[in-house]
């Protein structure tokens, strides 16, 4: 087990080095110079423009500006921004706010989406079960931004429920875009809930357990409902990602400051250190919380194990 | 180390929520009249820089009016300047000019204003290696050169422009290369802000926490993508006195958001209200909706170079085909004004209609001067940047209108990144009519003129007369006496239509039920005279 966990994070520098400089690379191939981009419509003297590229290392090949940014790293600095914020500064800045707003959707997933699904297996074939699986195929076929933009306007503008956009307290402003976040996710984990515990259900071990008279609360709660979630949290891992990356929608449309919209903004700005830095850790947590998913595994169903 | 910035950051924003949410939620519990701080907030889009040498961006300027007095403002009526720090601006050729100071103001921090308070933000904006954006301002002063080497890795000979002197603490004398008549209408520009001797100690931090000498100063930090609050400076001794404790510029990614925002009252002012929602915000705000011509203007220039493009006839013909009110009807839902003049309404000298039948839409006129041109072979390429998805709407428009009404079938788009845009432009790669905007600096006819149709210009147009006639405005002994000149030329850039003027861009603007006195003109949103309702 330990040395499991010590592989998979030693892994993990390959990766990081391998994410960082394909990154590099690929906002170092956007056309154009991002710094006459800076200056909109105004001329930008040739004086000011050597300046600004010496300053941002904008004038070394691929190699050497990555080299660069990877020493800076080592030792503890990021880079910074056009607009001479710390990119350390930033990050920690609107990580926060991200991962505030994506835990709060997992939780939503978590918890609506089991409760949702199991329910539904439950009452197989009745009401409740329909209603689950019609409003979840609903949510799965409406985009994002609909669902988003119309929770604001209708929740927020016109009942007066949720704050419209970001007031800087969490919960109050994270409720609503996190429901918009997880909405999806709630109903991907609904019905994987309910699919997973229904063939559970019909498993030759529950009817043993029942002949033997063990009591149905029991049979359910320990005998089906932890193993019935191993597709759930294999979801729920992959899906962190997708949290934070879709956050990008999210965060737009309630004004959150947190990674989706910088790193929206940065793309288009061409700020390599920026992207990169925020990008990376997204990979870090990608694959930090799959490796938690991964030890979950065993804990879930002892036959899984990682000797 | 990380959690207790972490955490004092957070400290930070709940705090100013919490004071936000003060300011904005009514009077709460317990607080009588008078309780209540008249603050009021707007919503803004994130800045780039906050000294004022380093930014041109619109939403930087918007704090920055609040936070700096610049030695002249722009009357919105006659578009002349009228002095703020400065007690007058004067010159006998147009070449040396005093400028005298108003004794007795000071900065924010308590430091007195003087001339070289100007001179030693004029020098670090005009000096290459801090690489701030308005440093271009600076070409037409002495010693310019000295300051900015035009070879790559050439160190500057100096940090100071020969061409400022500091002759008293209130009188700043200013050289400029060649005679320029509109130089005291320039100073109006928030490039041209003094800023204090602390500054210079540490620029990075004066740039989140700017130090100024206007109606507004800082409280606090600048919280990026968050907040920059401001609140009223007691000991301001100007025209411009505050009408309310402080301004929220609350600072908003979408301003689809910030739209939602201001019909839930929950920002006050919004300048920036997205074209889409324009007719709802008609009906919804009703006296509360303000829109304001700007100075902003947009063009379709010709690669006059370019052998197919080199007659004014075929120009005029393309000019005459485009159908401008239907254009801004459909794409801009009627918020932008068909031009046809090259200069926008707001500038001094502006002759409405001056282009006369060239810029009207005339499908059949276009098409016999088309014909008599000798007609267009070969592909049409149309160059706009993907900054923004109404350019390629509004070029479809033009696309399908010269097919229509000239025949010309083979019209192609080039959507160029916003990044290389203008690299192309400039380095005349574009062989095809291209979309060609302008953000008013300061409004005078040579601001655009000049900029756009002067030497090296983006047509590859030459022309000796023109030239000449902005050079003699330029040195007039007055800035009324520049005006007959300046048209002149203007008349010439029209006969020749290297660029044809298409329309003029309208600010749209909406406020809460909070605020009152909202008097929004294209020079400024005169933050300073509005109040917060009791």
């Amino acid at each position: 087990m330990g040395r499991y966990v010590v592989v998979r994070l030693l892994q993990m520098i390959p990766v990081f080095f391998g994410t960082t400089f394909l990154i590099y690379a690929m906002v170092f191939a956007l056309p154009g110079d991002p710094i006459l981009a800076l200056a909109g419509d105004k001329p930008l003297p040739p004086a000011v423009l050597n300046a600004l590229h010496d300053r941002y290392n904008l004038d070394d090949p691929l190699i050497v500006q990555y080299g660069k940014y990877i020493g800076g790293l080592l030792q503890g600095d990021l880079g910074e921004t056009f607009t001479g914020q710390p990119v350390g500064e930033l990050l920690s800045d609107r990580w926060t706010v991200t991962l505030q707003l994506a835990l709060t959707a997992w939780v939503f997933e978590l918890v609506a989406g089991v409760a949702l699904g199991v329910i539904a297996a439950l009452r197989r074939g009745g009401i409740i079960d329909t209603l689950v699986l019609g409003g979840t195929t609903f949510i799965i076929a409406i985009p994002v931004f609909v669902f988003g933009y119309t929770a604001q306007i209708v929740l927020g503008l016109h009942l007066g429920l949720f704050p419209t956009s970001y007031e800087g307290d969490w919960p109050g402003s994270f409720i609503l875009p996190a429901m918009v976040l997880g909405s999806f996710g709630i109903a991907y984990v609904a019905r994987l809930a309910r699919a997973s515990l229904i063939e559970n259900l019909r498993a030759d071990f529950v009817r043993t357990a029942q002949s033997k008279g063990v009591a149905r609360r029991r049979i359910i709660g320990v005998h089906t409902l932890r193993n019935s979630l191993i597709p759930v949290v294999t979801y729920l891992g992959v899906d962190f990602g997708n949290l934070m990356a879709g956050a990008v929608v999210t965060e737009g449309i309630f004004n959150l400051p947190g990674i989706g919209q910088q790193v929206f903004q940065s793309i288009q700005l061409q700020e390599g250190t920026v992207v990169v830095g925020v990008v990376s850790l997204l990979v870090l947590v990608y694959l930090l919380v799959n490796l938690l998913v991964d030890l979950l595994y065993g804990v879930l169903d002892p036959r899984i194990s990682h000797g | 180390m990380k959690n207790v910035v972490r955490r004092a950051g957070w400290a930070a924003v709940l705090t100013a929520a919490a004071l936000v949410a003060g300011a904005c939620g009514g009077g709460g519990g317990g607080g009588g009249e008078g309780q209540k701080a008249s603050r009021f907030s707007v919503a803004l889009t994130e800045p780039d820089h906050l000294t004022p040498g380093a930014t041109s961006s619109s939403y930087s300027i918007t704090v920055l009016q609040a936070i700096f007095e610049p030695l002249v403002e722009i009357d919105p009526k006659t578009g002349k300047p009228v002095m703020l720090a400065a007690e007058s601006i004067t010159s006998t050729d147009q070449k040396v000019w005093t400028i005298k100071i108003k004794p007795g103001q000071k900065f924010h921090n308590g430091e007195p204003v003087t001339a070289e308070s100007f001179a030693d933000a004029w020098n670090a904006t005009a000096y290459a290696p801090n690489g701030w954006t308005n440093n271009y301002y600076f070409e037409n002063v002495v010693g310019y050169e000295d300051l900015n080497p035009e070879e790559e890795g050439a160190k500057p000979k100096a940090d100071k422009l020969s061409g400022l002197k500091v002759v008293d603490p209130n009188t700043l004398e200013v050289t400029l290369k060649a005679p320029f008549s509109q130089f005291p209408i320039m100073l109006a520009y928030t490039g041209f802000a003094p800023m204090p001797k602390a500054a210079f100690a540490d620029l990075k931090a004066y740039d989140v926490k700017p130090i100024g000498n206007g109606p507004f100063m800082l409280d606090g930090e600048w919280q990026r993508n968050r907040l920059i609050k401001t609140k009223a400076f007691k000991e301001y001794g100007g025209p411009r006195k505050p009408k309310s404790e402080g301004i929220d510029f609350k600072i908003y990614a979408s301003r689809d958001t910030a739209y939602v925002d201001l019909r839930a009252n929950k920002v006050d002012l919004l300048t920036t209200i997205p074209a889409a929602n324009v007719s709802e915000a008609k009906g919804l705000l009703g006296d509360r909706f303000v829109s304001t011509p700007g100075g902003t203007m947009d063009y379709l220039g010709f690669p006059v170079y370019d052998k197919r493009y080199a007659k004014p006839e075929l120009r005029k013909a393309i000019s005459m085909a485009i159908d401008r009110e239907g254009i801004v009807q459909a794409v801009f839902n009627g918020t932008y004004k068909p031009m046809g003049s090259l200069v926008p309404p707001l500038v001094p000298g502006y002759r409405e209609g001056i282009c006369g039948e060239a810029c009207k839409f005339d499908p059949a006129k276009a098409k016999q001067l088309f014909d008599q041109a000798g007609g267009f072979t070969g592909t049409l390429n149309l160059y706009f940047s993907n900054a923004d998805p109404s350019y390629e709407q509004w070029m479809q428009a033009v696309a399908n209108q010269l097919t229509q009404n000239l025949g010309i079938k083979d019209i192609k788009f080039r959507k160029i990144p916003a990044a290389d845009y203008l690299k192309t432009l400039r380095e005349h790669k574009q062989d095809g009519p291209y979309r060609n905007n302008w953000v008013m600096d300061y409004p005078s006819p040579q601001n655009y003129l000049e900029s756009m149709w002067g030497a090296g210009n983006r047509m590859g147009w030459e022309n000796k007369e023109f030239q000449e006639l902005i050079e003699k405005a330029n040195s007039a002994p007055s800035m009324e006496a520049s005006i007959p000149l300046y048209q002149q030329a203007e008349d010439l850039a029209i006969k020749e239509m290297p660029m044809a003027p298409l329309w003029n861009w309208q600010d749209q603007a909406g406020y809460s039920k909070n605020i009152e006195n909202v008097t929004i003109d294209a020079y400024s949103a005169n933050l300073d005279q509005i109040t917060v309702k009791k």
